[in-house]
């Protein structure tokens, strides 16, 4: 090993397999492109001023979202790869991804998909709604939050890079020792891995910090617990988990690390080592995972659900108190995800029966949004179709899992093709099917236009029914036997099944598709398709009060929030009056300046992450004390806050309440 | 958002019935800071709680390697936590003089705070390598590994607050008596005093249960 370069040699580089080569050289190519591109229209200071240095809470959600939808792509590529390759090495056939391959690749998939893909999309939509419904102009910690995006895309990088540099993890997406030990790979792929996970794990700890802060201190006057939209109930009780679960996610990857880089002895098979502690562990997180995930998700549809149904959300506190029931029985099912661990009858009921419990908060919110929507006027919109999509499917994939709950049923399907089944008709109605909807449903509030909706429901059938054929063969192969991450399978009965599968993931191909043409599309036509009022669906919370997009101070002056839906309140005040209350008394704005803080911590998060993985020691060192130096730095400034002038204030606000003023006359015009 | 500005949104809601939290509007920046600051401190307690448990679970797997009451020295560790203690004193005293703005006792307090928590470092460094010279280092065996990792997270922590106590000195020699100086000063005392409250259940869970006959 060289003092200079560590392990890292040009065998790292993979000439010999052409798959991960040709994708690794169009991806830079693409890069290169793009970043010729932006130099051309002089577009560096604009992204550097804008977004990669803003402390924008909605700039930052923009970006998180963006980072998620790149990671979505590369993240289903290997979906598909995988889908192929299954139809391929069927009986006589081999594939044409080598064992070591298809391990990556299926680990890959799982680690981007959940990471790198639903994470940040989740934050992104937490980051550009919270404080919008709350009312305020930014979170409680704006620099963090840049620090923790920065933090993320570091992460994302740095697995990225493993397609080029060396290889990654063969191990699954949660890494099982003692296969992820030293001794077992040996390779730089579950480095990689861990170091990634805990450079954006210290980016979520910090997110959870600044959100259950924000909504707990920073909100509107007369903005009360019982007041808050669902979305942010929704987000503090997934921040509160994030608080509580990341940390030992942390801890559970440090200790793995200390076995593989210093020889320590937690989860090894030799020296006293116990891999099933590791099983403990890494489930006391991954389970609150899942409900970080979906709870914030469950807020869209209830947005969603009230907004488009013209209806407030049927049984609001019963929400709430399903969102916080679901929040704590999280903490408490972990071990069923290894029923078969041997821990006894008795430990297996507990567990078993505590997971079920999950599925009554749940379904208050089923039968809640079903009853929103019932005698409402229900418009049949984009982010609608999701909403009753997702209905349909989730039901379906809640009663699988209440099935993999039952520890005999668990024992007979644990590990196979119907457990994959189950969390994927989970998460993708779940999780993928309400970001979808949240991003039609807030795009024109980011950006003043609305999407396509022709297109955004072409996208809708493809993802619904591409998700159908998928996954659904795969309860069946699950019931007979079909073993989960299989690079053969040796039944050739089994083909058609998966053939229709294969046929599934063409049609997710087909709505991602449709989504890039609608983003396309709408660009396009934009100037048709502008959103004047900043409220383009009747809404019923904060953030249709304001512009579209809204100025960065979010709110020229805080609203006063009189009742549970706040703006819908106000709005219909104003129609019955035929006026818009009296214009308040203006006063500067104090906002915080924009800082590079977040960008550099990442770089040498990054540069100090890549030279753990190749045993680059000296760079660590430089990575670590540059980190601490940005730090001292930052610390030192004494301006963190600029103040916006009055008069842009004014006008702004002058602006806003004009085109209202002009839309309450035409309102009354038209009675 | 200033508080001046949020008061006066606050006075045109004009008597409402709510008198939730929410009312006042945004809480004041010397409100939000140390409050964000505990979240984060009660974040770490969760990551210390992962390695207590991890602790529990492998302190009998010893690989046929030395035990606790071998290994452990109640005496030095009495020293130790001694020092650790008695340095969360003197943050405390620190406090009380940056409350008086008197900057030469805080000075005072705090670089004795930076004394005793250096003191403690070394008894503990002494600890680790006397015992990784006897062959009892975290190699070993489980049981040693979680009592490294355990033990030297704490000890990593107390070095990081050294760091963050020397920014913090410096930042009032500097600038004296600042508004966000004084707020990094309460979030350094609540994380000094944290330290304090890890080290006791290390003490008793490690070192009080580990050499009981």
């Amino acid at each position: 090993m060289s003092p200079i370069f560590g392990k890292l040699t040009w065998q790292a580089i993979p000439f010999q397999e052409p798959i991960p080569l040709i994708t690794s050289i169009v991806v830079i190519v693409a890069l290169a492109a793009i970043a010729l591109w932006i130099t051309r229209i002089k577009a560096w200071p604009f992204l550097w001023n804008e977004y990669i240095t803003s402390t924008d809470h909605k700039k930052i959600g923009i970006m998180y979202i963006v980072l998620g939808f790149v990671m979505l792509v590369r993240g289903f590529a290997d979906a598909i790869m995988m889908r192929a390759h299954q139809f391929l090495a069927v009986g006589q056939g081999q594939g044409y991804l080598t064992p070591e391959h298809y391990n990556q690749i299926f680990s890959a998939h799982g680690v981007i998909m959940i990471f790198f893909v639903a994470m940040p999309l989740v934050i992104g939509f937490m980051n550009f709604v919270v404080p919008l419904q709350l009312g305020v102009r930014d979170v409680a910690f704006p620099t963090l939050n840049n620090v923790s995006f920065w933090l993320s895309a570091s992460g994302a990088l740095l697995v990225n890079m493993s397609l080029f540099l060396g290889e990654f993890a063969r191990t699954g997406w949660l890494a099982f020792p003692p296969l992820s030990e030293k001794a077992f790979s040996p390779g730089v792929g579950v480095d990689y891995y861990l170091v990634a996970l805990q450079i954006s794990g210290v980016g979520t700890t910090l997110t959870a910090v600044n959100f259950v802060t924000t909504i707990l201190k920073i909100r509107a006057p007369g903005m009360s617990y019982m007041r808050m939209p669902v979305f942010c109930w929704t987000s503090l009780a997934s921040s509160l988990l994030m608080l509580a679960a990341f940390p030992v996610l942390t801890a559970t990857l440090a200790l793995l690390m200390l076995d593989r880089y210093l020889g320590f002895h937690f989860f090894t098979n030799d020296g006293g080592g116990n891999s099933m502690l590791y099983m403990n562990l890494i489930w006391v997180w991954g389970h609150p995972e899942v409900y970080i995930l979906v709870l914030p998700a469950f807020g869209i549809y209830s947005e969603i659900a009230a907004t488009f149904s013209g209806k407030p959300l049927f049984g609001y506190r019963s929400m709430v108190v399903a969102t916080l029931a679901i929040c704590i029985l999280s903490f408490t099912v972990w071990l069923h995800h290894f029923f078969t661990m041997g821990a006894g009858a008795n430990v297996n009921a507990v567990f078993g029966i505590a997971s079920m419990l999950i599925g009554i908060p749940t379904g208050v919110k089923i039968y809640n949004w079903l009853f929103t929507m019932y005698g409402g006027r229900v418009r049949f919109t984009v982010p609608v179709h999701y909403l009753i999509g997702f209905m349909l499917l989730f039901v379906g994939g809640g009663l699988t899992g209440v099935l993999l709950a039952i520890p005999p049923v668990d024992f007979i399907v644990h590990n196979s093709l119907f457990l994959v089944a189950h969390f994927h008709h989970v998460i993708i109605p779940g999780v993928v099917f309400a970001i979808l909807a949240g991003y039609t449903y807030w795009f024109p509030k980011a950006f003043g236009f609305t999407l396509d909706e022709r297109l955004g429901k072409l996208a809708f059938w493809g993802w619904f029914i591409g998700f159908n054929l998928a996954f659904m063969p795969s309860y069946l192969l699950g019931f007979w036997g079909g073993t989960r991450r299989m690079q053969h399978i040796s039944d050739p009965t089994w083909k058609p099944w998966l053939g229709v599968e294969l046929v599934g993931a063409f049609f997710i191909a087909a709505g991602i598709a449709f989504l890039a043409i609608q983003l396309f599309y709408s660009i396009k036509t934009r100037d048709q398709r502008r959103d004047v009022t900043g409220d383009p669906w009747d809404g019923r919370t904060l953030e249709w009060l304001t512009l579209s997009p809204p100025p960065h101070y979010n709110f020229a002056v805080l609203p006063d929030v009189h009742g549970e839906e706040a703006y819908w309140h106000r709005k219909q005040l104003a129609i019955e009056r035929a006026t818009l209350i009296p214009e308040p008394a203006y006063q500067p704005i104090e906002m915080p300046v924009n800082t590079p803080t977040g960008v550099i911590v990442a770089f040498f998060a990054t540069v100090c992450g890549f030279a753990l993985i190749w045993y680059i020691w000296w760079l660590a060192i430089v990575g670590l004390i540059g980190a601490f130096a940005v730090f001292v730095w930052y610390a030192w400034q004494d301006e963190h806050e600029h103040i916006i002038p009055v008069e842009e204030v004014i006008k702004n606000s002058r602006e806003r309440r004009r085109i209202r003023q002009q839309n309450l006359q035409n309102l009354s015009q038209s009675v | 958002m200033s508080a001046h500005e949020a008061a006066s949104i606050g006075l045109t809601h004009g008597g409402s019935e709510d008198t939730g939290l929410g009312h006042r509007g945004p809480e004041s920046k010397s409100i939000v800071v140390p409050y964000g600051f505990w979240l984060f401190v009660l974040s770490d307690m969760v990551l210390f709680s992962a390695l207590f448990a991890t602790y529990a679970s492998l302190v009998h797997a010893t690989d046929g390697g030395p035990t606790t009451i071998q290994l452990f020295d109640r005496k030095l560790v009495a020293v130790e936590t001694l020092a650790l203690l008695l340095s969360s004193f003197t943050c405390g005293l620190a406090m009380i003089a940056s409350h008086r703005r008197n900057i030469v006792w805080t000075q005072i307090w705090f670089a004795v705070t930076g004394l005793l928590g250096l003191l403690f470092l070394c008894i503990e460094l002494y600890e680790f390598t006397h015992m990784i010279g006897e062959g009892a280092g975290p190699q070993r065996s489980a049981f040693l590994s979680s009592f490294f990792t355990l033990v030297g997270t704490h000890g990593i922590h107390v070095f990081s607050g050294l760091l963050w106590l020397g920014t913090m000195m410096a930042q009032l020699w500097a600038k004296g008596w600042r508004q966000h100086v004084e707020r990094r000063l309460l979030c350094f005392s609540i994380f000094w005093h944290a330290l304090d409250i890890i080290w006791v259940a290390i003490f008793t869970i490690v070192y009080l249960i580990g050499t009981l006959p």
